[in-house]
């Protein structure tokens, strides 16, 4: 057994070695081993698996309470900042409010380029002028924008290299997510469920955006999976694709999640199922091909998008997909056939009142919305959302931000009309579960139990990082950044950023100091030892 | 919905008339003022005034865009006010409330139409359909005030002026009451002397935060052993900002307190009708009503 000082050394030798190569390209084998740059935070979650797990370790539990802000970077913009920000080599890349885009030198925190788009004035955004950031491969980094294009920036300058438009803004389709590179392939999902678009996850060619394939994750005629939509409902189906996937190299498969049906809120005219609403979808990524697909919540009427990033972790000789779903459950599939092995509530959830023969939970009766208002727990913004767990080998815990609250949903008959927003109802906090209280939940990723909790003040939008120093990192809506145990959740340092949380954070290193990264308010932070 | 108004650069485009066309142009200029007074003021009037079916329409528009804030059936969430009282604190005619709607008010929660960062907003015809629904569950306020605010004020300061305040006299422990009466419904008003626990009042909003700071009571003890009993002004992790009862702000460290207790009872007593009638109550509610301008 490796011991913890050992390992430190042999993760400071790594990080010195790679150090080296400064500025080198990001290559498709580099993001297959991310694992073995520690100093690197090459894609959205950290790497293919979905762990938002670091592997440096120079903080730990030993010194965490030493930890200081290094620097600060503000975009001076408002709005919530969603950001997770890639390093490769010593360069922070990263997005924020109104589709800008800028790299800075990852030790101080100083830009090097910056990137503005011009938006229109009439986008569609649902939930906030947001992106969440790049993705990088070889010289080039990659954005989806809020008017529905995808962009290819030079790396080294932020020069447009390409810009492709995937889909009309003015019907309320927009990008807001990172982008996954994937061999010579940029895929990335659209937003627009509050606008009765049909959702799609795309592929463009990296180097010229060739678009390569689509899927539209509601199918059309003849397609398997059209009947479970009423008439013409398919169309205005939603099922957006707004957070990024994760990959599975042994099995070639993708996996990418969805949104829900649209009207969000109503269920009547569309009856059925509405695949592939709320689900997770195993796909080919070479061709776009759906393998199988999983859907977590059936007819959805409540707004619970499975957009939560799906986690890939291996127990043993099973190979399995987890995922803390919005709708309360936390499921555990095979993700190599798709089959579920277990769903159990890690918050409160009463919209269920069993489950079917396939093990899902399934709707209860009195769980869709009324003219009056129906109170339903979780509620709309569910019991967890885009904010990311962590996976930490370590502990073999999985890190969820839950959220406790109920919601009044109430219906209303809604016309569809292209580009206005289509949520066939609305829904309110129900004082039945005031105070709203959230918290960090640590939950054994194969049996589903809930091992110990962090309470929040309040609900937080921030999502964890785990790293192999045994620290948890999150943040809150009262502006902390905060350090925690992983194996017991006690906390052990916190900073006072002055901003709420909307992001999830990162680790890196350069020049073999190690940095912790968040966005908070409308600026980016970056802690390390002093 | 639109109708037209001259613009400012329709203006320029008469001003730009030869000087020898002076007095043509002064003429136009106020035929055009004119015209714009009437088109303004048509405008300002509710085209869809008394449309059963567009206050239909505007229910679902209210459900879907306003009753996050304002409950549904408007009758004030915690964050906004309720809607079916007659008079507004932001104003109350067709005009104001298109207005407020339309470009929301500044220093408040309430966003401009379209700003929220949810869509392009509603139309104007959907404005109007929720100005035409809030219209028809209106409650008509009374001719004559609810009860004696020459009294209500007497039994204020008796009573609740040592905790509130208004316009600037009285104590801080509970919510300043200026404006209380205008953006909450009697019934609420009652409850909150009758069962204050009921639903603790909002205070310090931040931007960007979800939810407000609630008036919640907190009572700690320190490690010298003193008992400090308050309520939270905010509150985080680690943190407490409170009022004590003799009305001292306390800022507070929780790892540094021996111990930290938050309740949900409020530190305002309930005036239950043996401590206040019914006839004093609304009294007091009528001076309230008298204050809230």
């Amino acid at each position: 057994m490796t011991s913890s000082r050992t390992r430190r050394w042999i993760v400071l030798l790594i990080v010195g070695i790679y150090s080296g190569h400064a500025l080198g390209q990001v290559t498709f084998d580099r993001l297959l081993r991310s694992g073995d740059e520690p100093q690197n935070w090459l894609t959205y979650s950290g790497d293919y698996a979905g762990h938002r797990y670091s592997g440096l370790d120079q903080v730990n539990t030993r010194n965490a309470s030493a930890l200081v802000a290094k620097w600060v970077y503000q975009t001076a913009a408002t709005g919530k900042f969603e950001t997770t920000p890639l390093v490769v080599d010593g360069v922070l890349y990263a997005t924020g409010q109104d589709d800008r885009a800028f790299a800075l030198d990852a030790r101080s925190g100083r830009p090097i380029w910056q990137y503005q788009r011009t938006l229109p004035s009439d986008i569609r955004p649902c939930c906030g002028r947001v992106n969440r950031g790049v993705a990088v491969l070889g010289d080039k980094a990659y954005l989806g924008t809020l008017d529905a294009h995808v962009v290819a920036l030079d790396a080294k300058t932020g020069n447009v290299i390409w810009d492709v438009t995937a889909a009309d803004y003015r019907k309320g389709y927009s990008f807001t997510a990172a982008p996954l590179a994937l061999k010579g392939l940029i895929i990335l999902g659209v937003s627009g469920g509050e606008y009765g678009i049909r959702g799609f996850i795309d592929a463009y060619d990296a180097t010229t955006g060739d678009r390569k394939w689509r899927f539209y994750t509601v199918p059309g005629p003849g397609e398997p999976g059209h009947e479970t939509w009423e008439g013409e409902s398919w169309k205005v189906g939603g099922a957006p694709a707004w957070m990024t996937g994760v990959y599975d190299p042994a099995t070639n498969q993708l996996f990418w999640t969805t949104g829900n049906p649209s009207p969000s809120n109503r269920g009547e005219g569309r009856a059925g199922d509405n695949l592939y609403s709320n689900s997770l979808l195993a796909m080919n990524p070479d061709t776009g091909k759906l393998n199988w697909y999983f859907q977590f919540t059936r007819h959805d009427e409540h707004d619970w998008d499975a957009t939560q990033i799906p986690v890939m972790i291996d127990s043993g000789d099973k190979h399995l997909l987890v995922q803390a779903n919005r709708n309360g459950f936390l499921y555990v599939l095979d993700r190599t056939t798709g089959r579920l092995l277990s769903a159990d509530a890690y918050s409160r959830a009463t919209w269920t009142d069993g489950k079917d023969a396939q093990g899902r939970p399934r709707a209860g009766r009195d769980s869709s919305p009324t003219l009056q208002g129906q109170t339903v727990c979780p509620g709309a913004l569910g019991a967890t959302n885009w904010m990311s767990p962590s996976f930490d080998p370590q502990t073999d815990l999985l890190y969820v931000t839950a959220r406790e609250q109920c919601d009044i949903f109430s219906t209303a008959p809604q016309p569809y009309e292209a580009g206005h927003a289509y949520y066939g109802s609305a829904y309110f906090p129900s004082d039945q579960a005031e105070p709203y209280s959230g918290a960090l939940r640590a939950i054994n990723a194969v049996t589903g139990q809930v091992k110990w909790e962090f309470r929040h003040v309040s609900p937080t939008w921030s999502g964890v990082l785990s790293t192999a120093g045994g620290l948890l990192f999150t943040g809150d809506a009262e502006g902390n950044f905060i350090a925690l145990s992983a194996a017991d959740g006690k906390p052990l340092w916190h900073f006072q950023m002055g901003g709420a949380v909307y992001a999830s954070p990162m680790a890196y290193a350069v020049d073999g100091r190690e940095y912790i990264a968040i966005a908070a308010g409308s600026s980016l932070y970056a802690f390390g030892l002093p | 919905m639109l109708t037209y108004a001259p613009t400012i650069s329709d203006l320029a485009d008469v001003k730009s008339l030869r000087t020898g066309d002076l007095q043509l142009t002064h003429l136009l200029l106020a035929a055009l003022m004119v015209f714009a007074s009437i088109q303004s003021a048509a405008q300002l009037r509710n085209p869809l005034a008394g449309n059963h079916s567009a206050a239909t329409s505007g229910e679902y528009e209210f459900r879907i865009n306003c009753a996050f804030c304002h409950g549904l059936g408007a009758r004030g969430g915690g964050r906004g006010p309720d809607l079916t009282r007659e008079r507004l604190r932001h104003g109350s005619t067709d005009a104001d409330l298109f207005r407020t709607i339309s470009q929301g008010i500044s220093g408040t929660a309430m966003p401009a139409n379209g700003t929220n960062g949810q869509g392009v907003g509603m139309t104007d015809e959907e404005i109007w359909e929720i100005i035409t629904y809030l219209r028809s569950i209106q409650l008509k306020a009374p001719s004559k005030p609810v009860g004696n605010p020459r009294h209500g004020e007497q039994l204020f300061d008796g009573s609740c002026s040592s905790c509130h305040m208004i316009n600037g006299k009285g104590g801080r422990l509970g919510p300043d009451l200026s404006s209380v009466a205008v953006s909450r419904t009697m019934n609420s008003l009652i409850e909150s002397v009758r069962n204050p626990s009921a639903h603790l009042a909002w205070g310090l909003t931040e931007t960007t935060k979800e939810f407000p700071q609630e008036y919640e009571t907190v009572i700690v003890v320190t490690t010298s052993g003193q008992q400090i009993t308050g309520v939270a002004l905010n509150e985080d992790q680690f943190t407490v900002q409170m009022m004590d009862i003799s009305q001292h702000i306390q800022l507070l460290e929780k790892d540094k307190l021996r111990s930290f207790k938050k309740s949900r009872q409020s530190l305002m007593p309930p005036f239950l009708p043996d401590r206040l009638s019914d006839e004093d109550l609304r009294d007091i509610i009528a001076y309230l009503e008298s204050v809230a301008q």
